[in-house]
């Protein structure tokens, strides 16, 4: 049903069930807000996006009042700028205010809110907030100080990740967002993804940063610094970098990373290539052995965190095989390190993720050969961006390059593994030449493709029906592993990516990734697979390569030391 | 007349306070007991056998937040954040001797935030707190309704009128001393 409601004395169009705030947004009207997300719940608790209802005179929040036939409501009258400017007062007034400190200066909303709003003195003061930071987690570090309680970050947690590690704890001005038990994030269930940082509002949520560390071994003569980045950053970094949406970046990223003063810089879809080699040997070994299905994937470590957590008794389906970013750092100090005449100990590995939990990932017991970590340190896109510009690095002005060979070159299936679906795409074309000997018709899945939280498929490979899922967002994979824990039986292989759309969504990504953006992103991805023609990860001459001079057979003696381990449950307070 | 007072308060304190500082209930099993009282058990039975445990064991132990969690299907980060709400929840076992602060309109009135800063001050731990050795507790309590004594404190039940911050010293050195005996 359509009607009209009264704002600011115009007449504007209203569906039943839309909420004053999406009829204003819809008409051009901005109004501020802190607490509210999109497609979750109002809760209407900062009282920033409040309007006047002429009628009865009140202030109602518009992110959560439906919009009601005949409603006359002012946007901008005296009493709703004076009431939204007294919130960022009092807001101000327990902050921290160490702007020109904060890893969120100019890039936070408080910030912009107090400009839009013109506040110029200091007319409430209080106690300022005196919280401990919170540095246990290895990668999300907690500032209660700098928090504004929105609880956007809770919202998220509980509702798109499926996690829930933290909530609202104490009560009136006592308040702050914590843990149960108010414990460091490490031993919470937290699974690390970031999706929390990328929802604050303020600097209260960021990821650990370990630029000391790469400076420092940048500045060591005897190390070798060699550097990897993911499949989706070179896509995901333009908004960053104020350059067009989705824009592909890949050779102006090579060439920057070597003027910071990396060595070697390798690309992370090579190893997503060979991910794609072992995970499809061990999914063929798996269906024609009997071994236990559905395979889950294990390339995402906030989903390998959350099954040893919620599903360890899904743990024997995970893949075994570890994550692309440490089958990189495994071959570098193994492959490379042999090739270069270099000890493992003289690599400084690093790596750009468009996740935090890959930070985690690097420093697991699991992902070490002798006590010497595959990857050394992790930088995020938003991170990168900051270290691009520590070091002076003009990103308007450089000429491309290409990645070190080896392992630099990828085919375009690995570039996929930034998209949700792409790793499940990537296998599929690998495992249908080893059990066909013939190539997939087309190369493109599109049953797989897009931004849908699940993505369900029935291929036919040979005589082999194969049932295939993909999902995106914890919440929504807990749906469909809860169908396999009940029994489902009719899918053999499942993707799991943790944050909304795979990695290009990622926790350590542009803050404020629009869903347009998101699309942007993944057009891209889909754009380098259609015009490019090495679309398959066994034809990659350089992973062809490895396997002769190095690893031996997909799956054999050699890859099992290095590029595969193994996951048990975890105790955590869930 | 006044003795019968105290007693009579002795009693209600004793039975809402339980002072056991062993986590009695997974030594007996018994938070099964808690659950089968609530059949259909839902989020809104959450307070309620928060309560119960509390009243068993004294306090919420992370253990038994666990399993009211596992149990109800709520995260224990939910849990932490209703049962921090509530003033009425403590998270650690109690103090050999509880030591409970009146900050009531009357106590108020006659200074009962001194009494308790110096309590703080004097035991080294925060209201809601238990001193390392498991000596001492402090909580603050809304009224004990003992206003013609105020400001007072009541340690395992028996009742300390119109303290001050020398009578307090003299209170908690007392209670050492019967440790130390």
């Amino acid at each position: 049903m359509d009607f009209t409601i009264n704002v600011n004395n115009n007449e504007f169009q209203a569906t039943q069930g839309e909420t004053i705030l999406e009829v204003l947004n819809k008409n051009g009207i901005k109004v501020p807000t802190l607490c509210h997300l999109k497609n979750s719940m109002p809760t209407g608790a900062c009282r920033m996006c409040v309007v006047e209802d002429e009628q009865t005179g009140k202030l109602i929040t518009s992110c959560s009042f439906p919009a009601n036939p005949g409603m006359k409501i002012k946007t901008h009258s005296q009493r709703v700028v004076e009431s939204r400017k007294t919130i960022i007062e009092l807001l101000l007034s327990n902050h921290p205010d160490d702007c020109l400190y904060c890893v969120r200066n100019k890039n936070c909303e408080l910030q912009d809110l107090s400009e839009e709003h013109h506040v110029r003195e200091r007319r409430i003061r209080g106690y300022k907030n005196s919280e401990k930071l919170d540095l246990s987690s290895a990668s999300i570090v907690r500032d209660p100080e700098k928090c504004v309680l929105c609880g956007r970050c809770v919202v998220v947690c509980e509702e798109v990740m499926g996690v829930a590690c933290i909530d609202f704890v104490n009560r009136g001005n006592k308040s702050i967002i914590g843990t149960s038990f108010n414990q460091g994030l490490n031993t919470s269930s937290c699974i690390n993804c970031g999706q929390c940082i990328m929802v604050c509002p303020t600097g209260a949520l960021t990821e650990k940063n370990h630029f000391p560390e790469i400076q420092q071994a940048l500045n060591d003569p005897a190390k070798r610094v060699v550097i990897q980045y993911a499949p989706s950053i070179s896509v995901s970094m333009a908004e960053e970098l104020g350059m067009e949406q989705g824009k592909d970046i890949n050779g102006i990223l090579n060439a920057a990373l070597r003027k910071v003063g990396f060595n070697n810089v390798f690309d992370s879809s090579f190893s997503a290539d060979l991910t794609i080699m072992e995970e499809s040997a061990e999914l063929i070994q798996r269906i024609t052995e009997g071994g236990t299905l559905p395979m889950i994937t294990s390339c995402c470590p906030g989903w390998v965190k959350y099954a040893e957590e919620f599903y360890s008794d899904l743990i024997p389906n995970l893949s075994s095989c570890k994550s692309p970013q440490q089958m990189m750092g495994a071959v570098i100090k193994s492959y490379f390190a042999e090739q270069e005449g270099l000890k493992p100990e003289e690599i400084y590995s690093v790596a750009i993720m468009p996740c935090t939990a890959k930070k985690f990932e690097a420093q697991r017991e699991e992902m070490t050969q002798a006590g010497i970590s595959d990857v050394d340190a992790v930088l995020t896109t938003r991170e990168l961006t900051k270290f691009l510009k520590l070091y002076g690095v003009d990103m308007f002005n450089i000429k491309p390059e290409l990645t070190d060979s080896p392992m630099g070159f990828r085919s375009t299936a690995g570039k996929l593994f930034g998209a949700s679906g792409g790793v499940m795409e990537a296998a599929i074309r690998t495992a249908h030449f080893k059990l066909t000997g013939k190539e997939l018709v087309n190369f493109q899945i599109p049953q797989i493709r897009g931004l849908e939280k699940r993505k369900e498929a029935k291929m036919k490979i040979g005589d082999l029906e194969l049932g295939v899922a993909v999902v995106n967002g914890m919440a929504n994979a807990r749906e469909l592993l809860d169908e396999i824990k009940n029994g489902r039986n009719d899918i053999h292989f499942v993707e799991v990516m943790a944050c909304p759309g795979g990695c290009i969504g990622g926790g350590g990504q542009h803050i404020g990734t629009s869903h347009e953006q998101l699309k942007a992103r993944m057009k891209t991805l889909y754009k380098i697979d259609e015009n490019e023609t090495l679309k398959v990860s066994h034809k990659n001459p350089e992973i062809i390569e490895l396997y002769d001079n190095f690893l031996g057979e997909a799956g054999g003696h050699k890859s099992h030391e290095l590029l595969h381990t193994k996951y048990k449950k975890r105790e955590v307070m869930i | 007349m006044q003795q019968f007072f105290f007693q009579r308060l002795k009693n209600l304190s004793n039975n809402k306070f339980s002072t056991n500082p062993e986590n009695k209930l997974f030594k007996m099993g018994d938070i099964k007991q808690i659950f089968n009282k609530y059949p259909e058990a839902g989020r809104d039975n959450l307070i309620p056998i928060l309560q119960d445990i509390q009243s068993v064991d004294g306090y919420l132990s992370k253990e038994s937040i666990i399993k009211v969690g596992a149990h109800l299907d709520i995260p224990s980060s939910k849990i932490f954040g209703v049962a921090t709400f509530y003033n009425q929840f403590r998270f650690q076992p109690n103090g050999k001797y509880h030591v409970q602060v009146c900050r009531g309109t009357a106590c108020h009135v006659l200074g009962s935030v001194t009494v308790l800063q110096e309590i703080e001050k004097q035991l080294k731990v925060k209201a809601g707190d238990t001193t390392r050795d498991g000596l001492f507790s402090i909580e603050v309590v809304a009224c004990i309704g003992a206003c013609g004594l105020a400001p007072v404190i009541a340690i395992n039940g028996e009742f300390y009128a119109k303290v001050s911050a020398a009578s307090l010293a003299e209170i908690i050195e007392s209670y050492k001393n019967k440790e130390d005996e």
